[in-house]
């Protein structure tokens, strides 16, 4: 596994038990993350809303007291994940669980809304792709699974690296045959 | 290891209540003083004549823009000699060192909305926060528990800058802070710094808590003055010295008596600077602080030295 730094690091979803009300946005397969978390407490599902980006999964069935709202895509999640944040008052947990790059934006929001770090939770689920930017020309490829890779902008390869910069939420790629051309190594999941 | 120390004068003294002396101070040399953000305070060495009493006090908001320092000193009856010092015997034109500001208690830059809480002298680095925060165009409110409006320090000018963003309670009015009333309806990314008696601080804190709100939200300025107790002997292992630490001395004013250097910076138990190995202990520590949690006091490997003390014969330390 790799281990720097800045890369942000995730943990399992639990219920703040004093919380007056929950806010979770989430996507995917990580609404199994929030069944679990929130299967045994039925105060805090009662007080929970559930923004979930793509369709709803068997998972649901263990959140029987809480609201989940279906979103067709991660765009419209963060539209109501923002609108629900402006809203919502101190007292308010906010729990996040999908992709790493799903948890990445996520956060983001909400830490532009005034939530501190340490008061957010978060929990990877699904797969493991990146969100990569190409050190060269800049440009910013989704979901790579895999390292090395070609730019799609400017057709370099690209090696993966672990470095991940917050600021524009995405790993970085660096040419990885510069000294001798097309010579790479082996291509490893991500 | 010496600290950057400022020596001052003392160009202003003035009583703004019966109970609190206000102090404006300006470099002996005459150059400006730094500024310095909201929350900072300074340790202000007094010379009495018979000691060296240094006590930590918070610069209040006139130090912000730097130039001059200001602080309010409340006389406490249960004082070491500080407070009464600078109340009965300090004059204007007397000199004073300083050292160099530090800030433990900062106000959160990313705050949508910040909840100041003061009560009594602890109005000191809220006043200044309130000053910063409203420097910055940012949204807060200043809630202020007082014995009597005659009692409260900067009651006036407070409600002359603030307006309704102030809350005054007055205990002689009866009028009590309620924190519960004030928690409901803050938005989310609120921040709250409380500072005042030790029994608010952690009733405040506790309420919050208890409402949801995360402890990364939630800020408290909780300086101790060290307190006395019983004698007892020291010993310091490395540098093979003794010394008895009186009555009404610290462990860290003693070791400064007889000349060897420990780290400090707040001397009020919170900042952690002073940690202290603890080699052999012949009593029970009496740890006064509000650095070490309570599985390290259990252990009873490390002392505060700024503040804490021993219930006991002799305590040997690791200095
Ligand atoms: S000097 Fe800050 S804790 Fe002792």
């Amino acid at each position: 596994m790799s281990e720097v730094k800045s890369r942000p690091k995730w943990g399992r979803l639990a219920v703040v038990p004093e919380a007056a009300a929950h806010l979770v946005c989430a996507e995917g397969v990580g609404l199994d993350a929030v069944a679990e978390a929130f299967g045994d407490h039925d105060a805090a599902q009662a007080a929970a809303t559930v923004l979930l980006a793509g369709p709803t999964t068997a998972a649901q069935a263990g959140l029987t007291g809480t609201r989940v709202l279906s979103h067709p895509s991660r765009a419209t999640a963060f539209t109501a994940f923002h609108a629900h944040l402006d809203r919502a008052k101190m007292g308010t947990a906010i729990y996040l669980a999908g992709s790493e790059s799903f948890l990445n934006a996520a956060s983001a929001i909400a830490e532009a809304h005034g939530v501190v770090r340490e008061a957010l939770q978060g929990e990877h689920r699904g797969a493991r792709t990146r969100r990569v930017q190409c050190v060269h020309c800049k440009g910013i490829m989704e979901a790579v699974a895999v390292s090395p890779i070609v730019c799609s902008h400017c057709g370099v390869h690209l090696m993966v690296r672990d470095h991940y910069s917050r600021r524009l939420g995405a790993f970085m790629g660096v040419v990885v045959d510069a000294e001798a051309p097309g010579v790479l190594p082996q291509a490893l999941r991500l | 290891m010496r600290a950057l120390q400022y020596t001052v004068r003392v160009s202003e003294a003035e009583a703004v209540t019966p109970r609190v002396r206000r102090l404006r101070l300006v470099a002996a040399d005459g150059t400006a003083l730094p500024p310095v953000s909201a929350g900072a305070h300074t340790v202000v060495s007094i010379d009495t004549g018979e000691r060296v009493i240094r006590n930590a006090y918070s610069l209040t908001a006139p130090s912000l823009s730097g130039g001059a320092y200001e602080i309010a000193v409340l006389r406490t009856p249960e004082s070491r000699g500080g407070s009464a010092f600078i109340h009965e015997r300090l004059r204007e034109g007397d000199s004073l060192t300083l050292s160099a500001p530090a800030n433990f208690f900062p106000v959160n830059r990313r705050a949508r909305h910040h909840v100041l809480v003061a009560g009594g002298i602890g109005i000191t680095p809220i006043a200044a926060m309130a000053e910063e925060i409203f420097r910055l165009g940012a949204s807060f409110e200043l809630h202020y528990a007082v014995r009597s409006a005659h009692d409260g320090a900067f009651c006036r000018e407070l409600a002359a800058r603030f307006g309704g963003r102030l809350h005054l309670y007055c205990g002689e009015r009866q009028e009590r802070l309620q924190v519960q009333a004030v928690l409901p309806n803050q938005p989310l990314g609120t921040h709250l710094y409380v500072c005042g008696p030790e029994r608010m601080i952690e009733a405040v804190l506790a309420d919050a808590r208890a409402a949801g709100w995360p402890n990364a939200n939630l800020h408290a300025e909780r300086f101790v003055a060290p307190a006395g107790g019983e004698p007892f002997s020291l010993f310091l292992r490395r540098s093979q010295r003794s010394v008895t630490v009186g009555a009404d001395e610290s462990v860290l004013e003693a070791i400064e008596r007889i000349g060897v250097e420990a780290p400090h910076l707040c001397r009020g138990g919170a900042c952690g600077e002073c940690i202290t190995a603890v080699s052999h202990a012949d009593g029970t520590l009496d740890h006064r602080d509000h650095f070490l949690s309570a599985a390290e006091r259990d252990a009873g490997e490390h002392v505060m030295i700024c503040v804490s003390r021993l219930k006991g014969r002799e305590l040997v330390l690791d200095l």
